[in-house]
């Protein structure tokens, strides 16, 4: 078990009581107002001070070990699968409408396909074409959606 | 009882209209195979799908979309029994007897029983449905924003600590998604919050965005390669190995009329869904059983209790969430947040003012249980080859799906880069095992929590104590308190003797 597994519930804790306190912070700009004429900010502010004591209790009751009860351990960050991931939805945003739908839905899926390390380049290829054939079928022909198939040419 | 049948008889003929029957069998399809396909989550699903039934017509698209919900509870038995994969929550214990009977060659009786338990909790679920939401709606007519609001509270606290995992952190995981759900311009005053200079979140964040990152994408990161190895073992299926033996019936039986009673009272509890009445229903089973040992060697009642309280639980969640607006888990909270997209406000009214909603989508799953019957029995050996599909193929086609989705739900890029930032945040939740479900019951709750909130409020001059003055609202208090003290006590005892969960037995 590494020491993030072990020592996870404290940085759950800070994560939340983190959020908490810039709610707390972001909300009281709003005005927090009175019981009897409430501002923008009671309710921000609310929330925030119960995530604050959520962070709190999280690191006070911490389980010693994550447990079976405790939701499924995740394994470590695969970066190879992230970077794919990440590189993927964003070649969608960037391609689509400078593009066209179709190099957008290839890019994305071929990105995709290769986070994962036994799926090859050409296995990767195939996919990527099936769907964008599929995806321009359904998207543009069926759905009338919005993006060109291929700036310039359709 | 006489509204009952009219109603029914009514929302037979909203159901049986050809373009919603083919709504409704599209959503069923859609479900099945999703269902069966590991790693595939419904919740991702209905939210891709969400976008694309703006354009139909409210019934449609009610239909289809719960179609999907209890079209995947059929399919995901198949994954559990045969690969001993527990893709969906709810049949996760169906793992412990159904994977064991699959290896003694008789992973066809056991789905055979499940689709026997299926129909039995489901049609169950559905009757009481009948008889309970126009009842519990017309109780609901006397709430006035107090009561409205402490439901809310009992609902919200139910969801997020009676769900897996730890109950600080979920309810710390309903009180983001309530913060989530307050972004954009404040209804009361007029004035832009937590939108940063946004222009794009003045309007709130998209419900699409927030579920498709949270439950798509987070999904992805976590097992992008990671995700079991599915080496379906040559499994060949056809329909004649369905067939329980008479023996096996008798067996089956009683344990299937047990889970369908559990799985019924759960899903009157707001908070507690199919995967929690699938635990209690198995933990009965083995305590009353007289062979006990018998339990994870293949044990049928061990399949039929499990999955009959699943699908009456289903079926069952539908009635808080109709009659009262208040959904028992997040994909309830989904389906929900899509009535409201589509302008119609959920709560008692809904039943008196959308009759061909309440009546129509009650008639939709009685057809859309038959169907799924009908395309599962005879159609088994397909979905049994849909298994082998890999998951390495599956995901990089769904993201192409997140990404079309979530820009189609408005119009807007923008929401599709921040479904990336909201699965890059999920996969941190995940890794702080936190649970994000409840995000998505506070996010949806969240806009009518502060408002009815504010109201009640402002009626008694500033005073807190409006809620426990009137008798329904302190009754509602007093159950979140109790629920309170239940988690505190269960935390002590923990503490005290730890005791093995269920769960720990397929981790």
């Amino acid at each position: 078990m590494t020491g993030f597994q072990r020592n996870r519930d404290y940085y759950a804790g800070a994560l939340m009581a983190m959020i908490g306190a810039g709610a707390i912070v972001e909300g009281w700009s709003y005005g927090v107002g009175k019981l009897t004429a409430m501002g923008s900010g009671f309710f921000p502010v609310a929330l925030g001070v119960g995530l604050v004591v959520m962070g709190a209790l999280m690191a006070i009751l911490r389980a010693p070990a994550p447990d079976a009860h405790d939701g499924h351990a995740v394994g470590a960050p695969d970066w190879r699968g992230a970077a794919a991931i990440t590189a993927s939805v964003v070649l969608f945003i960037a391609l689509a409408k400078s593009a066209g739908l179709f190099p957008a839905i290839f890019a994305c899926v071929f990105v995709g396909a290769l986070g994962t390390r036994t799926t090859s380049l050409r296995e990767a290829a195939l996919l990527a074409l099936a769907v964008a054939v599929f995806g321009v079928l359904l998207f543009s022909f069926g759905l009338k959606i919005q993006f060109p198939i291929v700036r310039g040419l359709i | 009882m006489d509204v009952g049948l009219v109603g029914l008889m009514h929302g037979f003929s909203v159901a049986l209209d050809p373009q919603n029957l083919m709504w409704c069998f599209l959503g069923v399809l859609i479900g099945n195979m999703v269902g069966v396909l590991p790693g595939m989550g419904v919740l991702s699903t209905i939210s891709i799908l969400l976008p694309l039934t703006f354009a139909m017509k409210p019934v449609a698209a009610l239909l289809m979309l719960s179609g999907i919900y209890y079209g995947a509870q059929y399919g995901g038995a198949i994954c559990s029994i045969l690969l001993n994969l527990p893709c969906h929550p709810p049949h996760a214990v169906t793992c412990l007897d159904g994977y064991p009977m699959t290896k003694q060659g008789r992973g066809g009786v056991a789905l055979g029983i499940t689709m026997l338990a299926a129909i039995i909790g489901a049609a169950f679920g559905i009757i009481q449905m009948i008889f309970m939401a126009p009842y519990i709606a017309n109780i609901a007519f006397k709430f006035g924003p107090q009561e409205i609001c402490s439901l809310m509270l009992l609902g919200l606290l139910a969801g997020s600590t009676l769900a897996k995992g730890s109950p600080v952190k979920g309810v710390s995981m309903t009180l983001f998604g309530i913060l989530l759900s307050l972004v954009g311009t404040d209804v009361n005053t007029g004035s832009e919050r937590f939108t940063f200079g946004f222009l794009e979140m003045a309007d709130g964040l998209e419900l699409v965005a927030v579920s498709l990152g949270l439950f798509g994408i987070a999904e992805f990161l976590k097992s992008v390669n990671g995700a079991a190895p599915t080496t379906p073992r040559a499994v060949k299926l056809g329909f004649r190995d369905l067939r329980p033996t008479r023996q096996d019936l008798r067996t089956a039986l009683p344990p299937i009329l047990r889970g369908t009673f559990i799985g019924s009272l759960c899903s009157l509890i707001p908070g507690t869904g199919p995967t929690i009445a699938s635990f209690i229903a198995y933990a009965t089973e083995k305590k009353i059983s007289k062979t006990p040992e018998r339990f994870g060697h293949g044990a049928i009642e061990g399949v039929a209790s499990p999955e009959a309280s699943t699908h009456s639980a289903v079926q069952g969640d539908f009635i808080p969430t109709m009659s009262l607006g208040i959904p028992g888990d997040a994909v309830m909270a989904l389906l929900l947040g899509a009535l409201m997209i589509h302008g119609i406000q959920p709560g008692p009214r809904l039943i008196v003012e959308q009759p061909d909603i309440f009546w129509g989508l009650i008639a939709s799953f009685w057809i859309g249980n038959i169907m799924l019957v009908v395309l599962n029995v005879p159609m088994i050996s397909i979905w049994v080859k849909l298994l082998s599909v890999p998951y390495r193929f599956l995901y990089p086609t769904a993201l192409f799906f997140v990404c079309i989705g979530v820009f189609a739900a408005r119009n807007e890029m923008f929401d599709v880069a921040a479904t990336l930032a909201f699965g890059a945040f999920g996969y941190l939740l995940l890794q702080l095992g936190f649970e994000p479900a409840p995000i998505l019951l506070g996010f949806v709750l969240g806009p009518r929590l502060e408002e009815n909130f504010r109201r009640s409020v402002l009626l008694s001059r500033g005073s807190l104590a409006t809620f426990i003055d009137r008798p329904i609202s302190a009754f509602f208090v007093g159950a979140c308190v109790l629920l309170l003290l239940a988690q505190v006590v269960a935390a002590v005892r923990k503490a005290k003797a730890p005791i093995r969960v269920p769960e720990a037995a397929f981790d």
